[in-house]
């Protein structure tokens, strides 16, 4: 077969999102970002949204998402995305209003926006990306940091005298009355990215509907800081993230 | 209230009037003493119900500062509202907003520090203000109202300079003209911008990609080295140029005045009294009131400099704006600062005391 | 002509809106007012006061250290702000609680029972209307005219059958107050 024979539209399985930018990405490969990007991207444009969206970048590894995907951003100070996606979402009613953060964005410097936002219901949707260590400041304790773990700051790993215990956002998340759909997910092999595509839009549909704030975490991994091999990462999170970080729905009230 | 109608309300409630009526789209604050008024007014007004304005309790200042950068984005005209503490938590959002060249208002009815300090006026909050009270190189284009009247009269103004230079924009208040009520005419009614009218004025606003157009980002970040020397560069310039052409100042009884006080503010409403007094005991003096406080009417000072036999700077604070006035006039004038401190606000009689020293 | 008053005394006993319906009346007059509150936590019990400056003229300063009329509520007050008026001033003062009287003679001293008067008449809520129609006959800063129209402007609508009595209390005020020097 020619190459012509072979790119005809009939035997197209794959191609990339078209909101998905054609630059290289930062990330390091065997990250997960990249695919929550991805999947963004995807549902976005499924949705028909992309003249109608707003992101909002955190402080972190995901800084520059705005140079991934094709619509319109606004990059935050350190765990603030939540205060400006309420601003927006509240000035621009009909928009599709998001924020796309870490574990030390969201669940540390900026716990106090992100609990605010959520329980005031305002009808946006935080992707939240936990890989339980600081990525971009180059592998420090996160809050999300699992007990035991050995990170830069913890180096003889995380002892909760010391450092407290890792914390489950979501969970405190699925407690708020503003709280309308709060998920946990994860990205590492076909079946689960589907998941996670699918709770990502019933997020978005959620927010357009105006039924209140929606959380989906991605549990993520972060093999460079971990200073793992990305397959050997992905075997490490589903052996250790996952007892401590449950997947599945924690709460949807979308069709109450 | 009737349009032009003169009304008696404290200078907190002017703000949130004037928020209303210049076409505000959004107001994001949280309570502290001696400001909570504005807040409470806009609740009590509703403006959701009329113009259309939003208006939301944050949950700190560091949201309330965090929402107006996210509202300012969009490309509305946004606004928050605090006293010294609260400003001081929200100085990260305001270099943000500086750097991402945004427009936006915050307004600081000051309060005496350090720490918690006190709930009573100052203006200690100056050198915060025009020095740069965040990070980096940036400033603040700043209005100093003197009464509840130039309060509502600020609003409007401070947003279209903001809008005109895409800066942040203070009105820097304090306790006394917070809370004190004068008579004031409201500014008349200006309705909010519509979508098409930011999309045309603001091709920057994140507003969503309306048409296809490309992506508007909005950051201040941006790693490489020489495009950030551009970046601030361009800024630097936008500052030369406002300094050039918006400086703004009151001046009072200068024409034969030997002697020239310099003060902002309440400050200013106190000078004038001394001036009453002192001008009864023989002693010419007149008053320059700086309404900028950046940029700074410096050549202004620095002319008037020329025929006076000495400057007082008269501040509620421990001697903040004495520096600006002293490099306006390059030490050929002597200058001497008065004020007192811990929110007490310094009375006539004592500046005239002051000043008689210095004619001696 | 420039009136510059300060009402001073408990919190609770009308002192802040008492000075805004004087500076209302003002307004109504069509002259210069401001009205600068010692704000801050006061609540009923504390002290409060305000700075009521009446004037034809731009007000420049709203805080003053000397008065044409002090007018004090209670002990604390008096001893504060007797100094501060200005020599033949007004000083005017509710006798209630009051055991160490005003003694300079250099001011003009008026007393007036209001506390006293208020509460045999059942008048308690407009207690501070007496104080302001005392103030009233022996310096007429606004008109009683002045008073009733700023009251109409100042008070929703639901209250304004409470003018009526607002009026009374004045007309009361007026009657009792009486010069002890």
């Amino acid at each position: 077969m020619t190459r012509e024979e072979i790119i005809r539209e009939e035997n197209l399985v794959y191609k990339k999102p078209e909101l998905l930018n054609d630059v290289p990405m930062h990330y390091c490969p065997g990250c997960s970002h990249g695919v929550v990007h991805k999947l963004i991207s995807e549902v976005i444009a499924e949705m028909g949204l992309q003249e109608k969206s707003i992101g909002i970048s955190p402080v972190g590894c995901a800084v520059f998402a705005y140079k991934y995907i094709d619509i319109d951003w606004q990059e935050a100070a350190h765990g603030r995305a939540p205060a400006l996606a309420t601003a927006v979402k509240r000035l621009l009613p009909d928009r599709l209003v998001f924020t796309y953060q870490g574990d030390g964005d969201l669940a540390c410097i900026g716990t106090g926006e992100t609990i605010h936002a959520l329980n005031r219901g305002e009808n946006i949707t935080i992707i939240f990306i936990n890989n339980a260590i600081y990525g971009m400041t180059g592998g420090q304790m996160a809050p999300t940091t699992l007990l035991g773990m050995k990170t830069v700051t913890c180096p003889y790993g995380r002892d909760p005298k010391l450092h407290g215990y890792p914390l489950k956002m979501t969970e405190i998340a699925a407690t708020l009355e503003g709280t309308c759909y709060v998920t946990r997910q994860s990205v590492q092999n076909v079946a689960s990215i589907l998941k996670a595509k699918r709770a990502i839009r019933k997020a978005f549909e959620y927010s357009m509907q105006g039924k209140g704030s929606n959380l989906v975490e991605i549990v993520s991994t972060c093999n460079t800081n971990w200073k793992m091999t990305p397959e050997k990462a992905n075997q490490w999170m589903e052996e250790n993230m996952f007892p401590y970080y449950q997947l599945g729905d924690l709460k949807d009230n979308g069709n109450k | 209230m009737a349009e032009n109608e003169i009304t008696l309300m404290k200078g907190n409630e002017a703000i949130a009037h004037a928020a209303i009526r210049c076409g505000c789209d959004g107001y994001f604050g949280y309570p502290i003493t001696p400001q909570s008024e504005v807040l409470e007014t806009l609740a009590e007004q509703k403006p959701w119900e009329t113009t259309g304005m939003v208006v939301v309790q944050a949950e700190s200042e560091v949201s309330s500062i965090n929402m107006v950068y996210g509202g300012a984005c969009t490309g509305k005209r946004v606004m928050t509202s605090s006293s010294s503490p609260g400003v001081s938590l929200m100085q990260e959002g305001i270099s943000y907003l500086a750097g991402a060249e945004l427009p936006a208002l915050v307004v600081n009815v000051q309060r005496g520090g350090p720490g918690l300090g006190t709930i009573q006026p100052s203006q200690a909050d100056y050198f915060q203000t025009v020095k740069g009270g965040g990070h980096g190189d940036y400033r603040l284009i700043t209005l100093a109202p003197a009464s509840v009247q130039e309060m509502a009269d600020f609003v409007d103004l401070a947003f279209e300079l903001a809008f005109r230079y895409r800066n942040p924009a203070m009105i820097l208040s304090d306790g006394a003209i917070g809370q004190m009520m004068e008579k004031v005419v409201l500014p008349p009614f200006k309705p909010r911008r519509t979508e098409e009218q930011i999309a045309k004025e603001c091709p920057w606003a994140t507003i969503g990609r309306k048409g296809g157009r490309k992506p508007n980002i909005i950051t201040s970040l941006e790693l490489r080295s020489e495009e950030m020397e551009i970046n601030n560069l361009r800024i630097q310039a936008k500052y030369r140029e406002i300094e050039k052409k918006e400086i703004r100042f009151e001046e009072y009884k200068t024409d034969d005045a030997e002697y020239l006080i310099v003060a902002f503010g309440s400050a200013a409403r106190i000078a004038k009294k001394v001036i009453a007094i002192a001008r009864e005991q023989g002693i010419k003096v007149g008053l320059l009131r700086p309404i900028t406080l950046w940029p700074f009417p410096s050549a202004k000072i620095a002319e008037l400099g020329q025929r006076m036999k000495g400057i007082l700077t008269l501040e509620i604070n421990a001697g903040q704006m004495v520096e600006d006035v002293r490099l306006a006039v390059e030490c050929k004038v002597p200058v001497q600062y008065f004020g007192r401190l811990g929110g007490i606000i310094p009375e006539p009689e004592e500046v005239v005391e002051v000043l008689k020293k210095m004619v001696k | 002509m420039t009136h510059e008053i300060i009402i001073s005394g408990f919190g609770g006993q009308g002192v802040l809106s008492m000075g805004k319906i004087l500076a209302y009346s003002g307004l109504m007059e069509g002259k210069e007012v401001t009205w600068m509150p010692a704000y801050g936590p006061e609540q009923r019990g504390g002290t409060a006061n305000v700075t009521v400056i009446v004037s034809d003229e731009p007000v420049s300063s709203p805080i003053l250290s000397s008065y044409d009329v002090a007018i004090v509520l209670n002990q604390p007050s008096l001893d504060k702000f007797e100094p501060k008026v200005k020599k033949g001033g007004i000083l005017i003062y509710d006798g209630n609680g009051i055991n160490m009287p005003p003694k300079r003679k250099d001011i003009n001293v008026y007393r007036i029972d209001a506390m006293d008067t208020a509460a045999k008449l059942n008048m308690i809520k407009v207690f501070n209307m007496m104080i302001l129609g005392g103030l009233m006959k022996v310096r007429p800063v606004v008109t009683i005219e002045s008073v009733l129209k700023a009251l109409r402007k100042t008070l929703p609508e639901r209250h304004h059958h409470l003018i009526p009595m607002n009026e009374e209390a004045i007309r009361k005020g007026m009657e009792i107050i009486v010069k002890e020097n």
